[in-house]
């Protein structure tokens, strides 16, 4: 059991620095309880990644990472034959073919490592909708039966069970297989009271009111019809701008001059001065 | 579990009730919701929302459907208890309002807020709907406390002085938690309702679509707002999905003097061809969208979609018409506020003549106005209902600007049971111009794989 109950996933997440709502909370416990592995969508920086790391330092669980990208393979998720090793081998003693498909020779990956791992281990696949449609059909048997299979050596199945979080930008439709395969937890923008306490959280020594009043803009500001909405990242970045300025109060002026920390488009900038009437930048 | 009959069967109507609102949920996901409900706390009912949530809802769009049909297959309290403590039953309206007041300046998340909504469905929301029958309503609940009509009182207590970004983000709050109070009303009413005529009737008729389902000329003006944000994500989905088609579908021709090159070190023997890189295929994009009210929900949308989808073009161009036509490309340049491009439309371009739509002059007069719009590489698009108010449909000048283009189609936002009612003349359009239905996100999202 990773978890005990769901308030258990909020105390302990929130002593690793992260503050889970109701779903979120509900979602962790479940995929430890079920075994079943977790799949995080969201925009941008709304702290999918972060959930991962935060679980696996609330369980003091070893992070295993994979990060996926365009043309990820077997080869570099799953396992390899030390090709070289194994040439080196065969060259000293004539007989050994048969023995360079050994534990000796296998290169593990992120995924086999998970499998393989004796002691507690969060596996986290971040950005999966980044990856080939391929690799999700190479997840399919990992993530059902906790076994991948290798060839030459057969099955190898789960030690243990990792706890397996995917991430995704949802910049595509992830397969319905695996999602079927999933729990689903979608992270979207907090509200402003639970954004003021996450950044209270995340930076010690800023005042309460501009906490306040900086979660209400950018809720505002997420209202606005915009290119890009500002994401969590960029109200912590904004935050600590303020901080770095040495301002205590944020009025129009200064939300003028910084706007450009959380909007990254100019005509979403132009259109946030002009719904909120902010001085226009020169 | 006291009594697992009533349970399982409770939690299989649910899972039947989901896909009779178009979840897609398998026995598979069914399993670990049932899985998941021996796991989890069950006196607790968000608890039990959560877990159907995390088990059976794989899609954000589905969630509000979720939310609707879990509200009424698990209800928060049943009528008949003891209700109404907290609110006194007997206190005068004026009273009321400024209890609302008080809990539309706090948290929408406070159990009070959501209490305070079913005394007043209680209170103010039975209406006679037959002789002899009651029945339950929003409207008065909502015409007695009139929640509008409190925002300036509130304003006053919220902000030192009016004015400003400070009064946005206020009014911002208040129109978030008047938002979570119609639609906490809305749910107990929905509620009493299921209490009085069953559950499986009510559950049918109250789930709106999901987002990418609903119909563009029916949307409420709220929809539209969540159809324009999710014009950006819709692109970037359907950009990507576009990338890996082209690099997948077709492989360059053979480039013969890399392969030369590699056949050195194997003594002229070509073992590895090297191909050229595929030439991306990008067609010139014309618009030609009707801006008549009756369409316009459909034609704005589109439109937003073609110019957030620039890149996959070579050149996009767009006209826009009623009774006369004109280009509206320069509205929407590179890094211009779409949606102040969509007001600009009307006033700043020269569209209306008498402003009944007429098709067949609008042909005849693009031909005339910008004769060299559409070449043989372009893809013509024309968006609109096909209904010119029973004037000459001008066959042969859509039949001339059909030949001059590469490809052309045409979409047409009604119903297909709708097509040659009336003044529609959507077969004879449609036999110049192929023409389909496209009447949501999903169908043009379709339409614009297609195309590019």
């Amino acid at each position: 059991m990773w978890f005990a109950s769901p308030d258990v996933v909020r105390e302990r997440l929130e002593a690793a620095g992260y503050l889970a709502d109701d779903g979120t909370a509900m979602s962790v416990f479940l995929a430890g309880a079920l075994g079943k592995p977790l799949l995080a969508e969201g925009p941008a920086g709304v702290g999918k990644t972060q959930l991962a790391k935060a679980v696996a330092e609330a369980t003091g669980a070893r992070l295993i990472r994979l990060q996926c990208y365009e043309g990820l393979d077997e080869a570099r998720a799953l396992y390899e034959w030390n090709y070289k090793k194994q040439l080196l081998r065969i060259q000293a003693d004539d007989g050994a073919w048969d023995d360079i498909f050994s534990e000796e020779f296998l290169l593990e990956r992120p995924l086999l490592k998970a499998i393989r791992s004796e002691e507690p281990t969060v596996l986290l696949i971040d950005e999966t909708d980044k990856a080939d449609v391929e690799v999700e059909g190479l997840l399919l048997e990992l993530l059902s039966d906790y076994q991948v299979t290798i060839p030459e050596l057969g099955t190898i199945t789960a030690a243990r069970r990792p706890y397996v979080v995917l991430t995704s930008n949802a910049t595509r439709e992830l397969s319905e297989a695996l999602k079927r395969r999933c729990l689903y937890l979608h992270i979207g923008y907090p509200t402003p009271e639970r954004e003021r306490d996450i950044l209270l959280a995340r930076i010690p020594g800023l005042p309460a009111s501009i906490a306040d009043q900086l979660a209400r803009t950018v809720a505002t500001l997420r209202a606005l019809e915009l290119k890009k909405s500002p994401s969590i990242a960029e109200t912590v970045d904004w935050a600590h701008t303020l901080l770095a300025l040495g301002r205590t109060e944020l009025d129009e002026a200064l939300i003028g001059e910084t706007l450009g920390v959380v909007l990254k488009h100019n005509s979403d900038q132009v259109r946030a001065a002009k719904e909120l009437g902010l001085p226009s930048r020169s | 579990m006291t009594t697992p009959g009533s349970l399982v069967d409770r939690h299989v109507r649910f899972v039947h009730a989901l896909r009779a609102a178009g979840l897609p949920v398998s026995p598979a996901e069914g399993l670990d919701a049932a899985r998941a409900l021996m796991v989890v706390d069950l006196s607790d009912r968000e608890t039990l929302r959560e877990a159907y949530a995390a088990t059976l809802v794989k899609r954000p769009a589905h969630r509000p459907g979720f939310d609707t049909l879990f509200d009424l297959w698990f209800p928060p309290v049943i009528s008949g208890g003891a209700e109404a403590t907290a609110v006194g039953e007997n206190a005068e309206l004026p009273e009321l309002r400024e209890r609302l007041a008080e809990l539309l300046m706090g948290d929408p998340a406070d159990p009070a807020f959501r209490e305070f909504a079913r005394a007043m469905v209680g209170r103010f929301g039975q209406v006679q709907a037959a002789p002899g029958r009651q029945s339950w309503f929003s409207f008065p609940v909502l015409r007695a406390l009139s929640p509008e009509t409190l925002v300036a009182r509130m304003l006053t207590v919220m902000l030192d002085e009016r004015g400003g970004l400070p009064e946005k983000v206020a009014r911002r709050h208040i129109s978030r938690t008047t938002e979570a109070f119609t639609e906490a009303v809305a749910a107990d009413v929905r509620r009493r309702i299921a209490e009085e005529s069953g559950v499986e009737k009510i559950a049918r008729s109250v789930v709106r679509p999901p987002i990418d389902q609903v119909d563009f000329l029916r949307a409420t003006k709220e929809e539209l707002a969540r159809l324009r944000r999710e014009v950006y994500p819709l692109a970037r989905r359907l950009a990507t999905r576009l990338t890996i088609r082209h690099k997948h579908g077709r492989r360059g021709r053979l480039d013969f003097r890399r392969t030369v090159r590699a056949s050195l070190p194997t003594g002229g023997v070509p073992l590895t061809t090297h191909m050229r890189p595929p030439r991306p295929h990008r067609p010139e994009l014309v618009v030609l969208c009707d801006a008549s009210d009756s369409v316009s929900t459909f034609s704005h949308f589109t439109l937003l979609l073609t110019f957030a989808l620039r890149e996959q073009f070579t050149k996009v161009r767009a006209f826009a018409f009623v009774d006369e036509v004109d280009e509206i490309t320069r509205l929407f340049a590179p890094g211009a506020d779409v949606l102040d491009a969509i007001g600009r439309l009307t006033k700043e371009t020269d569209i209306v003549r008498f402003g009944r739509t007429s098709y067949g002059r609008v042909f005849e007069r693009f031909a005339e106005r910008f004769p060299d719009a559409v070449g043989p590489r372009t893809s013509l698009l024309i968006l609109g209902d096909a209904r010119s108010n029973y004037q000459a449909p001008a066959l042969g000048a859509l039949k001339r600007l059909a030949g001059q283009a590469r490809h052309a189609y045409w979409l047409n936002p009604e119903p297909m049971a709708h097509w040659d009612t009336g003044d529609s003349l959507a077969t004879s359009y449609g036999s110049v111009v192929p023409m389909r239905e496209c009447r949501n996100v999903a169908q043009l999202a379709a339409f614009v794989e297609t195309l590019a």
